[in-house]
């Protein structure tokens, strides 16, 4: 006999006991860890999609950020360029205006020192040529440079030509003749002066003095002047030395 | 020289004895429910698992499809039961490479007791399915002249159930020990090789006809 019955019996529990053993043991615990596994991943699949999507929302707000950042800082950065620009064209025409207003008030300086100079130069090369001359008149005619002086003028006047004395005597010949000269004159002098009016053009005479002539002495008469200064010998040195002085200036500019 | 392991007693009380089929199923069993703990004891359910924790995956989630690719909609039900005679056979078949083995499945009593298990699960699942009436309607189609047929159509599948896993099984020992005298040495080893191979097609095809077996008995409510 192939089948023995007690075999069969026993197996059968055999098998009913199997079955319980591994639904305990080995089904039940491994469907429950795949379930659990199953269910954390798609937790974190979930939890993943959230992320991407808030990575992506976060993301376009960055670039919106960016990007208005990027426009913000180029309208800023045109802003700034356009007052930069601005601001260097008034600081170059600030910069020009002060250089011209220096250049003119260094001109204007130059100018004053020029006619400073000149006017020292005119007025010390008076002094020398009035020294010299004095000293020469004293030593070679041993007389003074006064005297000398109002002889020089008195011959002027009686050098007077016809056509200049009736010139002078036209005007009115009852008019005062003022005399002024840089120095007191003697009486002797102002009576050599008054000789020599009055027997050209017969009028009253005034003597004046003023020292501005320097060494010199004139004759005016409405408006008409005879006169004999050193002034006009240095009219000549005084042109040389302001030209000397001018091309000094030409050189310093360029 | 004995057909079947039954015959093997190694003690006995009356009725009741110890043979070397009973014997070996136990264990089997052991070996089966001890690997089953071992490896269950300490399941993770993160990412990273261990090789046998994903093995045992692996057969519970294959066992799984198969039984869904049958026609089965929740596999969880039968995976139990099916699974269970799967393996059970499938180790039974597969230890026979251990020389001085002999399979319980080559045991007619225990493949008997198998299809006898398959008879009474495949009602029990129609009827849990469907209900007790819906059920034994199921048997009077499409007409009622097919009752009579319906039930040799049961008994007579459920007999070859047993008598197909008895007989290769039974029949591949024996070849096996009929070889061993002939020729000793190169051509058993091919053969007990093939044994593997068709201990598991066998462990296969049982499992297999006993899921269709349910899923016909269960189908017939949904049908209806």
């Amino acid at each position: 006999m192939l089948i023995d019955w007690f075999t069969v019996i026993a197996q059968i529990v055999n098998f009913l006991i199997l079955l319980w053993l591994l639904k305990r043991f080995l089904y039940s615990p491994i469907l429950n860890a795949i379930d659990a596994r199953e269910k954390r991943i798609a937790g974190e699949l979930a939890d993943a999609d959230a992320k991407k999507a808030e990575a992506q929302k976060e993301r376009e707000d960055f670039k919106f950020k960016n990007d208005t950042f990027d426009d913000l800082q180029a309208g800023l950065l045109k802003k700034a360029m356009d007052e930069v620009t601005t601001e260097r064209a008034r600081l170059i025409e600030a910069a020009r205006n002060e250089a011209d207003s220096l250049r003119i008030k260094q001109q204007e300086q130059l100018r004053v020192e020029y006619e400073n100079l000149s006017v020292e130069i005119a007025r010390r090369t008076r002094a020398e040529a009035f020294a010299i001359a004095r000293k020469a008149l004293t030593d070679l005619a041993g007389m003074s440079l006064e005297a000398r002086m109002v002889e020089v003028f008195v011959q002027r006047l009686l050098a007077l030509d016809g056509l200049d004395k009736q010139r002078l005597g036209a005007l009115s010949p009852s008019a005062p003749v003022l005399v002024r000269s840089a120095f007191d004159l003697s009486e002797e002098l102002r009576f050599m002066i008054e000789n020599a009016i009055v027997e050209s053009m017969a009028s009253s005479v005034r003597f004046e003095t003023v020292p501005e002539l320097i060494s010199g002495i004139e004759l005016i008469m409405q408006g008409q002047k005879v006169a004999w200064s050193i002034a006009d010998y240095l009219a000549s040195i005084e042109k040389s030395a302001g030209a000397v002085v001018q091309s000094g200036i030409s050189s310093g500019k360029s | 020289m004995y057909l079947s392991s039954d015959e093997l007693v190694l003690w006995q009380h009356g009725f009741f004895k110890l043979n070397v089929t009973i014997l070996t199923t136990w264990v089997l069993m052991l070996v089966l429910s001890i690997g089953a703990k071992l490896i269950t004891r300490k399941l993770a359910e993160g990412m990273h698992i261990s090789r046998w924790q994903s093995l045992l995956e692996i057969i519970v989630t294959t066992i799984g499809k198969q039984i869904e690719e049958v026609g089965l909609s929740h596999p969880e039900k039968y995976l139990g039961f099916l699974g269970t005679l799967f393996l059970f056979i499938a180790l039974s078949n597969l230890c026979t490479i251990f020389p001085g083995y002999e399979p319980p499945t080559g045991s007619l009593s225990t493949t008997a007791a198998l299809a006898i298990c398959v008879f009474v699960a495949v009602p029990l699942f129609g009827i849990a399915q469907s209900g007790l009436s819906a059920y034994l309607q199921s048997y009077l189609k499409p007409t009622a002249m097919m009752l009579p047929f319906n039930i040799i159509s049961e008994l007579s599948r459920t007999l070859a159930l047993a008598i197909r896993l008895f007989g290769n099984m039974m029949s591949g020992t024996m070849i096996l020990g009929i070889l061993l005298t002939i020729t000793p040495f190169i051509f058993p080893m091919i053969m007990s090789m093939l044994g593997l191979l068709t201990g598991l097609v066998q462990a296969y095809i049982f499992s297999i006809l006993a899921t269709v077996f349910i899923a016909a008995a269960t189908r017939a409510r949904e049908e209806s």
